[in-house]
């Protein structure tokens, strides 16, 4: 079995400061030249119904048209038809701005799909029928239990089950990694080909095992698609709250023009509508779905693929992490860590005899010893070409080199070389083995025996090897206070070293991954919100328990049908970036949603003294920003509601700053941000752009 | 300002604030069943109500809807006793000046007004009912809605206490009792003895004749004034006896009595905070709550007080002299009572309309206009404390808002003592919150359309429109003060406002109701550091922006419109 390719997947640096990845080059010409056809499509009223808030600009954009071509229309005003024009120039630029910055956050995932869709369209197979004739069919008329064949440079049609060949295969137009991948029939992970990878190598021949319709490819494409339109809990209940603000501000501007009527005091209905979609959370309201879709697009490009936004959010709650020790926390490769002599034998001479014992190992334990020892100062012996080389068998659980000078070394579980040294050689195991042996489990390693024809020189210690910067990752997660749960087969004393050095919170040993399901659930029972990450069949029941469950794409079909998020690079270190993404989502939205309601304090003494400037000339005293003319303060004010959409995009797109800290401080400084800077930034805002157009009206 | 009047404000402050710590905490003991030194007394009492009402129905565990249906057919069931008597007083004993049956729409009005703790009165006390109605109608109703409004707010409290997932909110019978017999009964008995002592008058008695010294004779009206004054104010009632309400000396005869009533007025209100911190186990959140609140009611206390102290400049101008001194009080004393000056009307004008009540001691039409903004902008808010139960509710309908706001910007889904925070509980928060603003500004929109509703007025233009915002801001908000200068006892009127308390007073209550259904059905979440706390002050300033701005957007172009034009008007020397 070849060893699995290490993901080449680049992680965005979690710690300090975590700003999702880089807007650099992400975002082509292409897209912003979808996003401008997307947005204008996006006018259709049948589309902005769907959110209340620019559902009500765009209305008031049709009142203020109707206005500039007839300025009387409710009744005789003072507002000339440019004026009326010029509100309604700026109502529907604000209304464009929100519809650009959807269609410019769903451009990423639009493309995707309709790339997706292409490999899809271009499938044909070979189908090997009964009789062993073979005919050429399209990818659609393949079924389950086919047998298909595939060449060299050939796309596999259909997802299925590899019974014959081996074969190199680039997976790269499902999970972006192009390092190439071995299949072969017989094994768990390595046997299923995916439809739409590409064979480089050799020859398969596999079974259908998926009708057309319910391929890997198709999921996926339905799921680049369906994820966006579904809106997530959060994103809900905000449009909620947003839309029950909006419809108080209606009430709160109809009301007005009654109570103006009674005093006497002529309105602009124009000015009625600006002021009300300057009072609307305009700024939320055109961005919320922008920030939603950047969210599950931020996943994508971690190559990981939601099954829907709700998963993503999810991530962003979680208070326990059940994450597996190998694969997660340790590379699933042990290290020699320690050379320990026995019977006064010299610590080189073990040295060097291991060194030579794993000569020839290939496993990735025998390539670390030889690091180990080289290190140490170990070299090769004149020789060694002629030698012949032991393999590593779970019978005998040993390997080693027979040298060509007659010396047999050994190196294997203790007990077996103790075996064969009393059998094979008549030899006794030194006294103080079984001592030192012993006290090696103890520290949560591996025992391996070292023998030269027979006498046994002393003990490697194999420990596991953890993941480089993973207790830098678990600290961090300390620090967002998500609970981490270390679950490994392995025995107690094992776990708990391994826990230790990577800082775990928590573990759980000698676990058979049917019990993961228990431990899920009774996390939850205690009321947090769990993620875990799997790829065998087995923990599928856990990982659809999971609210939040993380299938690696090199996993079992069952697995990755159970779990709510699929990485394709497999690479369960993700879960923790996830997190990160999926607490940047809300908190995007939350600072948005603070920074749209605090604008409105500053809008309100821009508009409100100027609609009332000639029947209550008293409350000029209103006007703090000192704004040239009722016409002038009105626009300022709308021109600043609609500029600031553009101007968030990136930072909806992007998402909000976020450390890992405590949710105090980062309360306090987005309270300060987001809160004081809504405040005051539209005086200064809206000040400006008076400056600015005083003279042309 | 002079320093006595300082002094006065800060120490009746500091008395509320006192009186509400040990207030509270025994409140708690008794929603949440715990032993007290009284039980020996009220045990007996209570196990016999039980056992009148039945007591299967008094034990029984409520879900929030049965809770919610048991208080609103309690409700209707009270409403249709008040109707009676109010509409058949003239059958009915204790009716020595022979007053008529009240005329069907004015009960109607007054029956609505008095269930739901507004207290509205298109009535004249005095003229208008018998001492019997004073006494079964007016002074019941008055302990069963606090009762109402304090419960409601008890079992909502609950379902933030209730860990994983039961539904049980409490008995409505039991919570309605316990806090009539072993709260509002003693306080109301002592406090009215201190008054009958100070000279409030308590008599079954209708009226006495007095001598005057011109040699005329005096029919004044008495009654059960001191019994029905107190309940008024404990309440955050403010049906008074007497039209003049508190102003009148039969009712708050001293000084003394007038500070007392103030204290009491608040001390429920602000001790229902403690008794929350009690309840959920976390006396840090109370007090957060109690600073914000009490912030709000100290910026709008002196937005009503100093403003009248410096009067008018057309008073000015005309040589009237705006210092207090020891001849006189200075200021603006239209409208107000000479033995309580400036001072303790401000301080009473801002206390009854912070805390709902709507007893009033001067006339709130004669106030300086940012006064006005005090009043009418605490009924708009009707959470500076608010009224009993209610007034915590309504502060706890922003600080969910608060909740989901910040939660949002700390990246968690949004939780509040425990509880997920989530879409049901945002739309039902949302609906609660829009119902106030929407009866308010529509109700006064059309009034000052209609003719009919123009004719009640006694003022024009800002001023007039001033006086019908008054009305439904007090009647939405159950507060029932009257700004005075409106004909309230018209059709219009009578059904406006009575629609007005209705929709302000029941729908709110259900909504937060179920809000406490689907909270109480939730898991506990542990808390943890990335959870935000709510218990901070950071949040606490959050909160108090969230009142402040959500309510003040909403609220403010009709601020502007009334008393904000006003105050601007009044500096050029225009006056309404």
């Amino acid at each position: 079995m070849a060893p699995k390719p290490e993901s080449t997947a680049k992680l965005a640096p979690l710690g300090r400061e975590f700003r999702g990845v880089s807007m650099a080059g992400a975002y082509t010409r292409e897209l912003f030249w979808q996003a401008f056809k997307g947005s204008l499509a996006k006018f259709d009223p049948r589309v902005q119904i769907h959110n209340p808030v620019m559902f009500v600009v765009w209305v008031g954009t049709l009142v203020t048209f109707a206005l500039t071509i007839q300025p009387s229309l409710f009744g005789p005003s003072n507002a000339s038809r440019l004026y009326n024009g010029v509100v309604t120039i700026v109502l529907a630029l604000t209304v464009w701005f929100a519809n650009y910055a959807e269609a410019l956050a769903e451009g990423r995932g639009k493309a995707k799909a309709e790339s997706l869709r292409q490999t899809r369209a271009n499938l044909v197979g070979v189908r090997v029928r009964n009789d062993g004739r073979q005919e050429t069919v399209p990818a659609t008329e393949l079924r389950t239990g086919d047998i298909v064949r595939v060449d060299k440079n050939d796309v596999v049609p259909a997802d299925g089950e590899v019974i014959e060949g081996v074969a190199y295969v680039n997976e790269s137009a499902i999970t972006g990694e192009s390092a190439p991948v071995l299949k072969e029939p017989g094994t768990d992970m390595f046997s299923s080909v995916t439809a739409g990878t590409t064979v480089i190598s050799d020859w398969l021949v596999f079974r259908v095992t998926v009708d057309p319709g319910h391929t890997f490819l198709d999921r996926m494409i339905q799921l680049v698609e369906a994820a966006k339109r579904q809106k997530t809990p959060n994103e809900i209940a905000l449009t909620v709250l947003l839309s029950v603000l909006t419809l108080i501000f209606v009430i709160v501007v109809a009301t007005i023009a009654p109570v103006a009527a009674y005093l006497e005091a002529r309105i602009n209905v124009a000015d009625l509508v600006a002021l009300l979609v300057a009072l609307i959370p305009t700024t939320i309201g055109a961005l919320l779905s922008a920030i939603g879709i950047a969210g599950i697009d931020r996943t994508m490009r971690f190559n990981v693929l939601a099954t829907s936004g709700k998963a993503v959010e999810a991530a962003g709650d979680v208070q326990t992490l059940i994450l597996d020790k190998t694969g997660t926390i340790t590379t699933g490769n042990r290290e020699a860590r320690e050379f320990l002599p026995v019977a006064g034998r010299t610590r080189q001479e073990l040295i060097q005899t291991a060194y030579l014992a794993s000569y020839f190992d290939t496993t990735p334990e025998g390539r670390n010893v030889v690091t180990a020892s080289t290190a140490q100062g170990s070299q090769p012996i004149p020789g060694l070409d002629q030698a012949h080389g032991l393999d590593f068998s779970a019978h005998t659980r040993m390997s080693g080199i027979d040298l060509p000078d007659g010396r047999i070394i050994r190196k294997g579980a203790v007990s077996a070389i103790v075996g064969a040294a009393v059998e094979n050689f008549g030899q006794r195991a030194p006294f103080d083995l079984q001592n030192i042996a012993d006290g090696v489990p103890r520290k949560g390693a591996t025992p391996l025996a070292v023998s030269v024809d027979g006498v046994i020189l002393g003990i490697v210690v194999l420990s596991d090897m953890l993941k480089p910067g993973i207790s830098e990752r678990m600290q961090e997660l300390r620090k967002m206070a998500v609970r981490t749960v270390m679950v490994t087969g392995d025995n107690p004393l094992t776990a708990r070293t391994i826990a230790a050095e990577a800082g775990v919170d928590d573990f759980v040993a000698e676990m058979k991954p049917e019990e993961k399901l228990q431990l899920v659930l009774e996390e939850q029972s205690k009321g947090r919100l769990v993620a875990m990450t799997g790829d065998g069949t087995n923990d599928a029941p856990a990982l659809a328990q999971a609210d939040v469950g993380l299938a690696m794409h090199s996993g079992t079909m069952p697995a990755k049908e159970a779990a709510n998020l699929i990485d394709l690079d497999s690479d369960p270190t993700k879960l923790t970036d996830l997190v990160a993404i999926g607490r940047q989502m809300l908190i995007t939205r939350g600072a948005l949603t603070t920074f749209s309601i605090a604008n409105d304090v500053a809008k309100y003494f821009a508009i409100i003294p100027a609609m009332f400037i000639i029947a209550l000339p008293g409350l000029a005293a209103l006007n703090v920003m000192g704004l040239a003319t009722p016409q002038s303060a009105v626009l300022s004010a709308l021109i600043f509601n609609a500029l600031i959409i553009p101007l968030l995009i990136p930072l909806a797109l992007r998402g909000v700053h976020f450390l890992a800290e405590t949710a105090e401080t980062l309360f306090k400084r987005n309270l300060w941000i987001y809160g004081l800077g809504g405040l005051i930034a539209p005086f200064i805002g809206i000040k400006l752009i008076d400056l600015m157009i005083a003279p042309l009206v | 300002m002079s320093a006595q009047a300082w002094l006065q404000i800060i120490l009746t402050l500091l008395a509320i604030f006192l009186v509400s710590i040990p207030l509270g905490r025994y409140m708690a003991r008794i929603v949440m069943g715990r032993p007290t030194k009284l039980d020996r007394i009220f045990d007996p009492i209570d196990n016999a109500i039980y056992f009148l009402i039945g007591r299967r129905v008094a034990a029984q565990a409520m879900t929030w809807r049965t809770y919610t249906v048991h208080m609103l057919v309690t409700n209707l069931a009270m409403a249709i006793i008040i109707y009676l008597v109010l509409s058949f007083q003239n059958w009915l004993p204790l009716n020595q000046l022979n007053f008529p049956a009240v005329d069907p729409l004015l009960a109607f009005n007054t029956t609505i007004s008095f269930v739901t703790n507004t207290n509205w009165q298109a009535y004249g006390g005095e003229s208008t009912l018998s001492n019997f109605s004073q006494m079964g109608a007016i002074t019941f109703a008055m302990f069963t809605s606090a009762t109402t409004g304090f419960v409601v707010a008890m079992a909502w409290i609950r379902a933030f206490t209730v860990r994983n997932g039961g539904a049980d909110l409490g008995n409505f019978y039991r919570d309605f009792i316990r806090f009539i017999t072993r709260v509002l009964m003693p306080i109301c008995f002592l406090v009215a003895l201190f008054m009958i002592a100070q000279g409030a008058v308590q008599t079954f008695d209708a009226s006495i004749v007095a001598h005057t010294l011109q040699g005329g004779d005096q029919t004044m009206v008495v009654g059960p004034v001191a019994s029905q004054g107190t309940i008024e104010l404990i309440g955050t009632n403010g049906g008074g006896f007497y039209n003049a309400n508190a102003a009148h000396p039969f009712q708050n005869p001293t000084p003394l009595t007038n500070i007392v009533l103030i204290v009491l007025m608040a001390s429920l209100p602000a001790s229902i905070i403690v008794t929350f911190g009690e309840m959920i186990g976390n006396r840090r959140q109370a007090w957060v709550l109690y600073g914000v609140l009490g912030t709000l009611l100290v910026l709008f206390l002196l937005l009503c007080v100093v403003p009248e102290q410096h009067g008018t400049p057309m008073l000015a101008n005309a040589g009237v002299d705006m210092q207090a001194s020891t001849d006189q009080p200075g200021g603006n004393m239209e409208g107000k009572e000479v033995r309580f000056g400036i001072s303790a009307s401000g301080l009473f004008a801002a206390i009854t309309t912070a805390f709902t009540t709507g007893a009033v001691n001067s006339a709130h039409d004669s106030y300086t206009p940012l006064p006005g903004i005090t009043m009418i902008g605490q009924m708009m808010l009707q959470c500076v404390f608010g009224g009993k139960g209610v007034g915590f509710l309504n502060a706890l309908i922003y600080g969910l808002i608060a909740v989901f706001v910040a939660g949002l910007m700390v990246g968690r889904t949004p939780q509040f003592l425990g509880k997920k925070i989530e879409k049901q509980e945002i739309i039902l928060v949302s609906l609660a919150l829009l119902i106030h603003p929407l009866v308010i500004l529509t109700a006064t929109a059309w009034s000052v359309l209609a003719p009919y509703a123009l004719s009640s007025l006694a003022n024009n233009s800002i001023h007039g429109y001033e006086e019908i915002l008054y009305a439904f801001s007090s009647s939405a908000a159950n507060n029932g003060s009257a700004f005075a200068g409106l004909n309230a006892n018209t059709p219009w009127f009578n059904l406006a406002t009575a629609s007005v308390i209705l929709f302000g007073r029941y729908p709110p209550i259900i909504f937060l109701m179920a809000v406490a259904g689907s909270v109480a059905r939730k898991p506990t979440t542990p808390a943890t550091t990335a959870t935000l706390r709510t218990d901070t002050v950071s949040f606490g300033v959050f909160w108090f922006a969230t009142i402040l701005i959500v309510g003040a957007l909403t609220f403010f172009p009709a601020l502007v419109l009334g008393p904000i034009a006003e105050f601007f008007a009044m500096r050029n020397g225009q006056v309404f």
